[in-house]
């Protein structure tokens, strides 16, 4: 073929061999995953995901180790921790071991932290996508229905759901997950209006992508940094919400979730306060990993707000 | 004046919104106000339910109930407590609210003057130890559930320290003059305030911090700087104006929060306010009073979302022109 032509000018190809280029000379090749280093960067965030790893192998692998039953009696009532014929965490109002109900009760919460995590980001993201790329009456009716649920008292809400309907895991997580996606809605909303204007996007139509096709697979990945970060945050309210509702009575009692463990012992807390105590500061560091992760995700996805 | 008119309407469809979406609460719930009439009486003859479901027109076509149901609600008629003797809903949550609104203004002007506050002097030197140590506060702040952090105000202010008591609003055995008295009420209502509070104390202060980092770059606090005016006014007449929109934004919307947050905070402090009553009726399943307080409270947030709204018209005259963007 020859040398190509550009604009009528010959391009040299002779000066592009590799053999001339010094290797020494050569920039180093971009990191791979350059969000990744700036995760790693932030130390706090880094300091949140050991955290949450340490938590997630306190409830799921540590009670692997122990025998029998977290419920059974392993001592008298209201042992503080350490005192002679105690366990280490103490005993509750009916002698059992705090420490290991605790260790077990993040299971509970966590599941429906998680669940409700995903109806928030699935709901979210699909109203966003749809009022953002639509714009016009769809746009309008699905942004009133946002600000309706934005302007409900979120937990109230819950509880009414949760009290009506019974406290099963399923009712926990739909009644979290329809309070919480309106932000995720409005963030997505706003992404998709931004992008679907831009070059990309006006390729893809060019070339006969559909709707939806242009909606799931061109838009969607890019707002995914966005919803990421969002996510870990809401996770870190879901967690709050389901500790609230169980704290008040309405969760599965079996479950023994932490916040349903503070509202068990809250009657005895002026003679017991391990029993509200460690329950409450496992809810505090879980949430607290999450908030760290996602501030350091959100450094990695959007440096412009580092430091805000 | 037509976008105030507008966002008055609106209001009002978001009102009659949260009535539709009760009375639907209820409606799809299993079983109905009779079953549960009948399940607190033991048992009851299928003719005396019928002639309860005729009493309450529980046979009555879906549309034909939800008109009775709005206008009832609109005329104040919340129903009655089937807990509670037959108490009218209404009369139960007006006892409550004044409590409720104590404790819950309390926290917020706790809120949001501190966060201000901190948050403007963090802006100030943004890699100050002060302004890092605003933010580690601002996460710790986020991640303790209220009704936990009042459990350790508790037991170390109350039970260790013994300087305020450890529930109620007002001491029963009191005695004493006017000013004794709400002497009384303010160290009841301290904690409460406290617990309630904090989580909105640590979001303002990260939120006006933001806020502020990016007032004190512009241009015109730039001028204000050079035309030789001192560093107090420069902060709080030229930045803070323009630092403290985003604040009221989320005010109107977290009134609601905080409100819902009061059911956790009333119960840990036995506080004779309407969110204690929601705990009540949630331990005696009694429907009627939660969907009360709920309507109340949405009542309560769509208002202040308006009143808002309205004032930032006022100290953003760019709205006043154009209106506020749904961003």
């Amino acid at each position: 073929m020859g040398d190509p032509t550009v604009f009528g000018i010959e391009q040299k190809s002779e000066s592009f061999e590799p053999s001339a280029v010094d290797e020494s000379r050569l920039r180093k090749p971009p990191p791979k995953y350059p969000g990744l280093r700036m995760f790693r960067r932030n130390k706090a965030a880094v300091f949140g995901a050991i955290l949450l790893i340490v938590i997630l192998f306190i409830t799921f692998v540590l009670p692997l180790f122990f025998d029998g039953e977290r419920t059974e009696r392993v001592g008298g009532i209201h042992l503080a921790p350490g005192a002679e014929g105690s366990t280490m965490f103490g005993t509750d109002y009916l002698g059992r071991d705090v420490g290991r109900i605790v260790m077990e009760g993040g299971s509970a919460t966590l599941k429906v932290a998680g669940l409700a995590a995903l109806v928030i980001v699935g709901l979210g993201t699909t109203i966003g996508a749809l009022a953002g790329y639509y714009g016009g009456w769809v746009d309008n009716v699905l942004m009133r229905i946002t600000e309706f649920f934005q302007v409900l008292p979120g937990l109230l809400f819950a509880i009414v759901i949760v009290a009506l309907y019974g406290a099963s895991t399923k009712t926990i997580v739909l009644a979290i997950g329809l309070i919480a996606w309106p932000t995720i809605a409005r963030l997505v909303r706003a992404e998709f209006l931004r992008q679907k204007n831009l070059e990309y996007v006006k390729a893809a139509r060019a070339i006969g992508a559909n709707d939806a096709r242009i909606i799931f697979k061109t838009i969607m990945p890019n707002t995914l940094p966005v919803v990421i970060v969002q996510s870990t945050l809401v996770m870190g309210s879901a967690i709050l919400f389901e500790a609230g509702l169980a704290f008040l009575g309405l969760s599965n009692p079996k479950d023994l979730s932490w916040g349903f463990y503070i509202g068990a012992n809250r009657n005895y807390f002026l003679s017991n306060w391990w029993g509200v105590t460690f329950p409450g500061l496992m809810i505090f560091f879980t949430v607290l990993s999450l908030s760290l992760i996602g501030d350091g995700l959100q450094d990695a996805v959007n440096p412009k707000l580092r430091g805000r | 004046m037509k976008q105030i008119a507008v966002r008055i309407l609106q209001s009002l469809g978001l009102i009659l919104a949260v009535i539709v979406l009760n009375f639907m609460l209820v409606h799809l719930a299993p079983g109905d106000a009779v079953d549960s009439l009948a399940g607190t009486a033991g048992e009851m003859s299928p003719e005396t339910t019928q002639r309860l479901r005729d009493q309450y027109g529980l046979d009555e076509p879906v549309t034909t109930q939800l008109f009775t149901y709005v206008g009832n609600v609109l005329q104040g008629d919340l129903g009655v407590s089937i807990a509670n003797n037959n108490r009218p809903v209404t009369e139960m949550i007006g006892e409550r609210l004044w409590p409720t609104v104590l404790l819950s203004i309390t926290a917020l002007t706790f809120a949001v003057v501190l966060g201000v506050i901190v948050g403007t002097f963090a802006a100030r030197r943004p890699e100050s130890g002060f302004s890092h140590g605003t933010t580690v506060f601002a996460l710790v702040g986020f991640a303790m559930p209220a009704f936990w952090t009042g459990y350790l105000l508790l037991t170390v202010f109350s039970k260790n320290l013994g300087w305020l008591p450890i529930s109620g609003m007002e001491d029963l055995r009191f005695q004493g003059g006017w000013f004794a008295k709400q002497w009384d009420l303010a160290k009841h209502l301290v904690l409460p305030a406290l617990s309630l509070g904090l989580i909105y104390i640590a979001a303002y202060s990260r939120l006006s911090r933001a806020s502020m980092l990016e007032v004190l770059e512009s241009d015109y606090v730039r001028t204000a700087r050079a035309k030789g005016l001192g560093e107090r006014s420069v902060l709080f007449k030229h930045a803070l104006r323009n630092g403290i929109i985003p604040i009221v934004t989320v005010l109107g919307l977290q009134f609601g929060a905080i409100l819902s947050g009061a059911i956790l905070v009333e119960t840990v402090f036995a506080w004779p306010g309407v969110g204690k009553l929601a705990f009540e009726a949630v331990v005696e399943r009694d429907t009627n009073v939660l969907l009360g307080v709920l309507f109340l409270v949405s009542l309560t947030v769509i208002i202040a979302n308006l009143v808002t709204d309205l004032i930032y018209r006022l100290i953003d005259p760019r709205i006043r022109v154009s209106g506020p963007s749904n961003g």
